[in-house]
């Protein structure tokens, strides 16, 4: 009896796998059935369904570029410290002195990447008409998907504290100063004031609830870390988890009738 | 003007590699051309094309050693030439024109063949474009390999869906089963193994790719965050820039709030106000002219055109800068824009005299009902326009261009869909204004942070 047969046979392992190795036709079933991380598929599918000249693969892609980010995130979290006293210093030193301070580099790279991965992936289902009936509805979860990534790659652009962290957002927070009766900068903004005292100034506009402040600062840093490592996060996974469940309740991927 | 020297040992060496890669690409293509039985003076020129891509990336690997008188570089010429056409005018249209191109040349330029040669001399662009030392300084940057790597990876995909979508509407036209149903598609496969293993290799290649992508090039880090030093120019994060390149034509309140908003809004009323049963799950051009070529006009010219845009060719000021250019702060444009309402009020009464000429203007102190009248007799001719665009044409379009739609969409559906046609119509035409009448404003009421 070899180490490998010793081991498959014994009782830790028949408790984690509750049947044979998917050799076989029936066990290959089996497998997608029992095992938590294959359950998300469906036991069978049409040969056109893993095509990748037809699906190009780039919804796959992005969920695990997300996982990616996940694992890098977690760790550089350990690492990092978001106050003005450490972030930049922090992030300096994972790229000079740190053992695994790659993480940074795979952190950032696989994000532009995702933002890509995801364009692709709409773009490759918008032209198999894929968001048609009956996809109507996952169509939509992938748009707030889309911006979802938009927002975690944007607030993540903040953390490292340097010139080109602090001048993107600022830029790109600015057209929160902007918004309709919402901005000190937005067109109707002056209507919102009761007896000559304005309600939406630069205290208490759209920008300042995006910034914590009136420009970016400590509390934007704060504020901005929160988002990119909890709040939105948990969003995203919760979209995910019911993007893939109406992938299989929709008819799975599509095809001509 | 003291200047960095365009070609160094290091970047002769690098570009070695390309070549190389050049070199085995196309050595690839000639062993497939032969063993296909191609005709023998057709791998006769890949065969010639690939020995001297060979020569050329042997020539960078072992003469990089006196790199001013290396001879390999793009000519001076070429380079004025490129720069000459570099102004936002020739690169919207230019890219308008090559979006039109690729829709009305789609059979041609989808076969193989076509495409290779484009692959072989936009990568060959790029090497020789490699060897100037300003174009190096914006493409090289690590933040913007992916932006220049989506290029080529966005016209891939773009080539493959045509390619699919041509070979199908023939397929359509001459009564025979499609593509997908064709070649065996519709057979269930069992997901352990064929899928399940593909998405393992998957994951170890991309895997590998992040590792070597993260040990070649280091994640960007400037100098510490200062409030008071604002770099020139400052710009939102790369996806975020084709908005930015909207701040050109509107303002804030239009370009970072409402055309986003509806950008999002349409993507997901998109299932909803496209009513065309057909081209679900397979690729086709044909059975949804109208549907494609409006997706790909919003993501080809007016997003990743407008990214790649303010990514490589906006510098300090915002100016616009040919790819070779340096990016010079003190770089001079004129800007003498125009509101509309001046050329109502001051040009064109002047000449018609309907109304006396000059711009209206409440008197000191006047009361407030009389300030926003004077405010709105000033942008009155401009109020007409957007209220017309936003509310007369709809109504007309479904008479005229948008008949059909209109009687298949029904009321609301087609309220929804003209006004995103609009919206997103909006760009390209305040573009137009601007260049062809240097218009500023279409509606400018700084007072209420109203300009349109």
């Amino acid at each position: 009896m070899s180490v490998g047969d010793y081991i498959r046979d014994s009782q830790i392992w028949k408790s984690i796998f509750r049947h044979p190795a998917p050799v076989d036709r029936r066990n290959r079933v089996v497998v997608m059935l029992t095992n938590f991380f294959l359950h998300l598929h469906p036991v069978s599918v049409k040969q056109q369904g893993i095509a990748l000249s037809y699906t190009w693969c780039m919804g796959g892609i992005t969920f695990f570029l997300f996982l990616v980010e996940t694992v890098t995130g977690v760790l550089l979290m350990f690492y990092y410290r978001p106050t003005l006293e450490w972030a930049y210093n922090d992030i300096l030193a994972l790229r000079d002195v740190t053992t695994l301070g790659i993480m940074r580099e795979i952190h950032r790279w696989a994000a532009h990447a995702m933002v890509i991965t995801v364009w692709l992936h709409m773009y490759r289902v918008f032209l198999t008409g894929s968001y048609k009936p009956p996809r109507e509805f996952n169509w939509v979860v992938g748009v707030l998907l889309l911006v979802l990534t938009l927002l975690l790659s944007f607030t993540g652009y903040l953390l490292p504290w340097d010139q080109l962290a602090i001048w993107a957002i600022t830029v790109g927070s600015n057209m929160a100063r902007a918004t309709p009766f919402l901005g000190h900068e937005g067109p109707g903004a002056q209507i919102l004031n009761i007896g000559g005292f304005d309600l939406i100034t630069n205290a208490t506009d759209a920008r300042f609830l995006l910034l914590g402040g009136r420009f970016v600062g400590e509390t934007t840093l704060n504020r901005f870390y929160i988002l990119h490592c909890v709040a939105i996060p948990l969003v995203v996974a919760g979209l995910i988890a019911i993007h893939f469940w109406r992938v299989r309740k929709d008819g799975g991927i599509s095809q001509p009738l | 003007m003291s200047h960095h020297p365009d070609l160094t040992t290091s970047v002769i060496k690098a570009l070695g590699w390309l070549y190389l890669i050049l070199f085995a690409m196309n050595a690839a293509w000639t062993f497939r051309s032969y063993s296909r039985k191609a005709d023998v003076r057709i791998t006769g020129v890949w065969g010639i094309i690939t020995a001297l891509l060979g020569m050329f990336a042997i020539a960078h690997i072992t003469g990089g050693s006196d790199p001013e008188r290396f001879l390999i570089r793009m000519p001076e010429f070429v380079k004025s030439f490129i720069d000459l056409g570099a102004d936002p005018v020739t690169y919207f249209c230019g890219s308008t024109l090559v979006f039109i191109a690729m829709i009305v040349l789609r059979k041609w330029w989808t076969q193989p063949t076509v495409a290779w040669i484009m692959l072989n001399l936009s990568i060959l662009f790029l090497a020789l474009s490699m060897t100037d030392y300003d174009f190096r300084q914006i493409v090289g940057k690590p933040d913007n390999v992916p932006i220049v790597s989506m290029l080529f990876i966005v016209g891939f995909f773009t080539w493959l869906f045509f390619r699919r979508a041509v070979d199908n509407d023939e397929r359509i036209a001459a009564g025979k089963p499609l593509y997908e149903v064709d070649n065996g598609g519709q057979e269930k496969v069992l997901v352990w193994p064929d899928l399940v293993y593909t998405e393992l290799i998957c994951m170890v290649v991309l895997s590998a790719v992040l590792i070597a992508w993260g040990v070649a090039l280091q994640a960007p880090l400037e100098e510490p965050a200062a409030a008071s030093r604002t770099p020139n120019p400052s710009k939102a994060p790369w996806y975020f820039l084709g908005l930015q390149e909207m701040l050109v034509y509107y303002d804030p309140w239009m370009a970072g709030v409402v055309l986003p908003t509806v950008i999002l809004g349409g993507l997901m009323a998109l299932p909803y106000i496209d009513f065309n049963k057909k081209g679900n799950g397979y690729f086709t051009f044909n059975e949804r002219k109208f549907a494609i070529c409006t997706f790909m006009f919003g993501f080809l010219p007016l997003w990743i055109s407008l990214i790649i845009l303010g990514t490589f060719l906006r510098g300090p000021n915002w100016n616009f800068f040919g790819i070779y250019e340096p990016w010079d702060a003190h770089k001079l444009q004129v800007l003498n824009n125009v509101n509309l309402s001046e050329y109502f009020w001051l040009d064109w009464m002047t000449t018609l005299r309907i109304f006396e000429p000059g711009l209206p203007i409440a008197p000191a102190g006047a009361d407030f009902g009389t300030q926003v009248w004077a405010i709105v007799t000033r942008e009155g001719f401009g109020i007409l326009l957007v209220v017309g665009y936003l509310f007369a044409l709809p109504p007309v379009m479904a008479t005229t261009i948008f008949r059909g739609m209109f009687m298949r969409m029904g009321f609301l559906r087609y309220m929804v869909f003209s006004n995103l046609v609009l919206f997103m119509a909006c760009l390209p035409i305040k573009m137009v204004l601007r260049w062809a009448f240097n218009l500023k404003y279409i509606v400018a009421i700084p007072e209420w942070f109203f300009n349109i």
